[in-house]
């Protein structure tokens, strides 16, 4: 009994053979992911056709593009009876003015450090690697960068700069030796004194000691995508901010606070953009004094900016509002005031759950900005028509369009990506 | 005491807004600029080239207004306005003249408070159909379907005409000419409406324009004519004699060839009265004796503005047609320079 032979049972594992060629790699991922059954096949080869079809028509267009003529008739010429082609010789011709408009092109550096420098000072944000001091680039850039984009004096920013050192200065003189309510009330309004009534002194004071300078450009003169990008970026980066008050107003018991940011929200969003443009375009016009010069893109911004915060204040409240109330209670309960319970304990949390939210809100007013060309404003699309005003280029209508719905793409595409590896960064949880 | 100050101020404010109004003409003289509206572009009429600098015919006669107050046709800022925008930014002040392909009508006149200076082109609506639809006339077109752009006087002047006659039409609204095109292209609608000027520029451009037929009818008066605002006449005076001057000139024959040779003196007394070699015409314009020269050493005449951009050597090759002479048989006459 016990010499039983048991040589049938198997004493050591068998090697690992490899899967059926049919289900891994390649193979196997079409097998599962295209032809799993009848019906999913045929929509597979359906879509494949389509596909074709329209990379067919697509690539030989592109491919073929004419990019030396003058005109469409002379891309027409040298088409001739052959295949449809692009007439891209239009981009290559137009390609700066879709970029920067009228703005003067030996000063193109001028946008272009701008906009690295931007790249700069939110850096600390996005990356992890980058050292604290790039803060001091967030910090500059706010002034830095208008007086890079429009020129004039130096001092202008440096002055502008000052009004929130002495804001702040007087805020924190205040604060220590009278109330801190009163202090913040006489902070701001020392700055608000600075900006309108000495700062204008002080750098045309300065400006006559070191006249140092840019060469000022109109508002006028901007255009393209750097027009579109300028109001694109001027609105995420003050409506953020104001988004984050509103939101807070919004929750606030103050009667007064809350009824203004409510009223202000609802408002907002209770009407067009398109008509808030047209108001700041068209009736400021209308109510202001004659000959008052208010910079027409000033007006724009505002407006912009406006829209945007609304919509964000409403973003940012269904952040807080995502956010269990033991939250709150914890900071109550570890003795911290409103502010620093905002500041370290209810905003990061916030922000975080509504950075696809935030995001969305940037894309959408990033390509809202087209708006403006309904007003007059040559931003891509009003560059679009303009360029098709030249009996040239009259009926290029593909390659034009193509193109600016192109550039949109990669930077709201940018954008998208950035917030997702910005949400796995800020990722805490366990799952 | 503070009070006095604070209204003392405010008349100070109002009277200094006031004497900014008062003078367009010292305005743009004290600026070194004209700010001049024109449109988000029309094919011939304004554009921007590859170098960014504006060109058309509208365009020419803001150079033609800049080099006689200023003697620098390219003293000018263009600003686009869009057929929404335009009057509010002539009526606030933010452009000091419009040039921009502009119906001259009774209520914008009156109504608006403008002032029309003058025609500079003499246009009128037309219609353009596939030539295989073989339609030979504006009556036969009964029940067909037309792209038409939305909120401008060609949807109404289609609709008064379609009515008077008894006709019946399936309208297409589209927003810019641009759609129109494509929309028209692709057999969206078997008729394109506009005005004639444009229909010939938007013809030109397809890649078959054979193909296609501009029918004979035009069936409304559209002059198209710079305007200023109401209120400032020696403002109005100075852009509506600028304009003249470059019809006069072509009907005494004056060209930027032969222009310096006519400076010289010439036996015709209105010619020099024009060019500023006698009398005193200029200085009665609040600008000096060559104020005409210089706005026809610009670009030419009327004539040869005309050619230049919007003529039969142009791709968009207009005929004068209206626009001619009212010695060649057409509308252009500049009151005597006297």
């Amino acid at each position: 009994m016990s010499s039983t032979d048991n040589s049938y049972v198997r004493t050591e594992m068998l090697p690992e053979r490899e899967a059926p060629t049919g289900n891994v790699g390649i193979v196997g991922w079409i097998r599962k992911n295209l032809f799993p059954d009848v019906f999913s096949s045929i929509l597979t080869l359906i879509a494949l056709f389509f596909i074709y079809q329209l990379l067919a028509g697509l690539v030989p267009w592109l491919t073929g593009g004419i990019w030396n003529a003058s005109s469409l008739s002379e891309c027409r010429e040298i088409i001739g009876d052959g295949p449809a082609a692009a007439c891209l010789a239009v981009i290559h011709e137009r390609f700066w003015q879709l970029m920067y408009g009228f703005y003067p092109s030996d000063s193109y550096w001028r946008p272009n450090l701008a906009f690295i420098l931007l790249f700069a000072a939110i850096s600390p944000v996005l990356f992890d690697g980058v050292s604290r001091k790039m803060f001091i680039a967030t910090a500059t850039v706010p002034f830095i960068g208008p007086w890079l984009l429009w020129g004039g004096s130096f001092w202008a920013p440096v002055t502008a700069a000052l009004g929130f050192v002495v804001g702040y200065f007087v805020y924190k003189l205040v604060a220590k030796s009278m109330n801190n309510l009163l202090a913040l009330i006489l902070g701001p309004l020392a700055a608000i004194i600075w900006w309108l009534v000495i700062s204008g002194y002080v750098s045309s004071g300065l400006a006559s000691v070191i006249p140092l300078g840019l060469e000022p450009v109109a508002s006028r003169d901007f255009g393209g995508f750097m027009l579109a990008v300028t109001l694109g970026i001027t609105g995420i980066a003050l409506s953020f901010p104001l988004g984050i008050v509103l939101a807070l107003g919004r929750l606030s018991d103050l009667v007064i606070i809350k009824t203004l940011c409510v009223g202000f929200i609802e408002f907002i969003r209770g009407v067009p953009l398109i008509t808030l443009l047209f108001v700041a375009q068209v009736m400021l016009s209308y109510f202001l004094p004659k000959g008052t010069d208010f910079d027409i893109i000033l007006r724009v911004m505002i407006m912009i900016t406006l829209f945007a915060s609304a919509y964000m204040a409403e973003v940012i409240r269904g952040g807080l509002a995502a956010l269990p109330t033991g939250q709150y209670e914890a900071a109550d309960a570890l003795g911290l005031d409103y502010w620093q319970a905002q500041r370290l304990i209810i905003m990061p949390q916030a922000l975080k759950i509504s950075i696809p939210g935030i995001v969305s809100t940037f894309i959408g007013l990033f390509k809202d900005t087209t708006l403006v060309s309904i007003i007059g404003l040559s931003d891509p699309i009003g560059w679009v028509k303009l360029i098709q005003s030249n009996s040239e280029w009259t009926g290029v209508v593909w390659e034009l369009y193509g193109f600016v719905a192109l550039v949109f793409f990669l930077f709201c595409f940018s954008m998208s990506r950035s917030s997702m590896y910005l949400e796995r960064k800020l990722q805490t949880g366990h799952n | 005491m503070k009070k006095t100050v604070f209204l003392g101020a405010l008349t100070i404010a109002g009277l200094a807004a006031t004497a900014a109004m008062a003078g367009t003409l010292d305005d743009v003289k004290a600026r070194g600029q004209l700010n001049c509206g024109v449109s988000t572009g029309v094919p011939g009429f304004e554009a921007p080239d590859a170098n960014g600098v504006w060109q058309g015919f509208d365009v020419a006669v803001c150079r033609a207004v800049a080099a006689a107050i200023l003697n620098d046709s390219t003293a000018v800022e263009f600003i686009p306005t869009t057929g929404k925008t335009r009057f509010t930014a002539l009526a606030s002040g933010e452009v000091d003249m419009l040039s921009r392909v502009t119906t001259w009508t009774f209520s914008r006149d009156v109504d608006l408070k403008f002032e029309f200076v003058g025609v500079n082109y003499y246009d009128g609506q037309g219609f353009m159909v596939p030539k295989e639809l073989g339609v030979s006339s504006v009556k036969e077109l009964d029940g067909a379907t037309v792209c038409i752009q939305t909120g401008t006087t060609t949807e109404l002047n289609l609709a008064d005409y379609f009515r008077v006659n008894g006709m019946s039409y399936d309208p297409v609204p589209v927003e810019t000419n641009a759609e129109t095109q494509t929309q028209y292209l692709a057999g969206a609608c078997d008729v394109y409406t506009t005005d004639a000027s444009a229909l010939a520029a938007t013809r030109a451009s397809f890649e078959a324009p054979g193909d296609h037929v501009v029918l004979p009818e035009i069936i409304s008066k559209e002059p198209l004519g710079p305007l200023v605002r109401h209120g400032d006449s020696e403002w109005a005076d100075v852009v509506r004699w600028t304009l003249n001057a470059l019809i006069a000139a072509e009907e005494l024959g004056v060209t930027s060839a032969n222009l310096s040779e006519m400076l010289a003196g010439t036996d015709n007394p209105e010619i020099n009265r024009l060019l500023g070699t006698s009398g005193s015409l200029g200085e009665m314009l609040g600008l000096d004796a060559d104020w005409a020269a210089r706005a026809i050493a610009v670009g030419g005449n009327y004539g040869e503005v005309f050619e230049t951009n919007i003529g039969a050597s142009t791709p968009i090759g207009l005929a004068r047609g209206l626009n001619a002479q009212w010695t060649d048989g057409g509308l252009m006459y500049s009151p005597p320079f006297r």
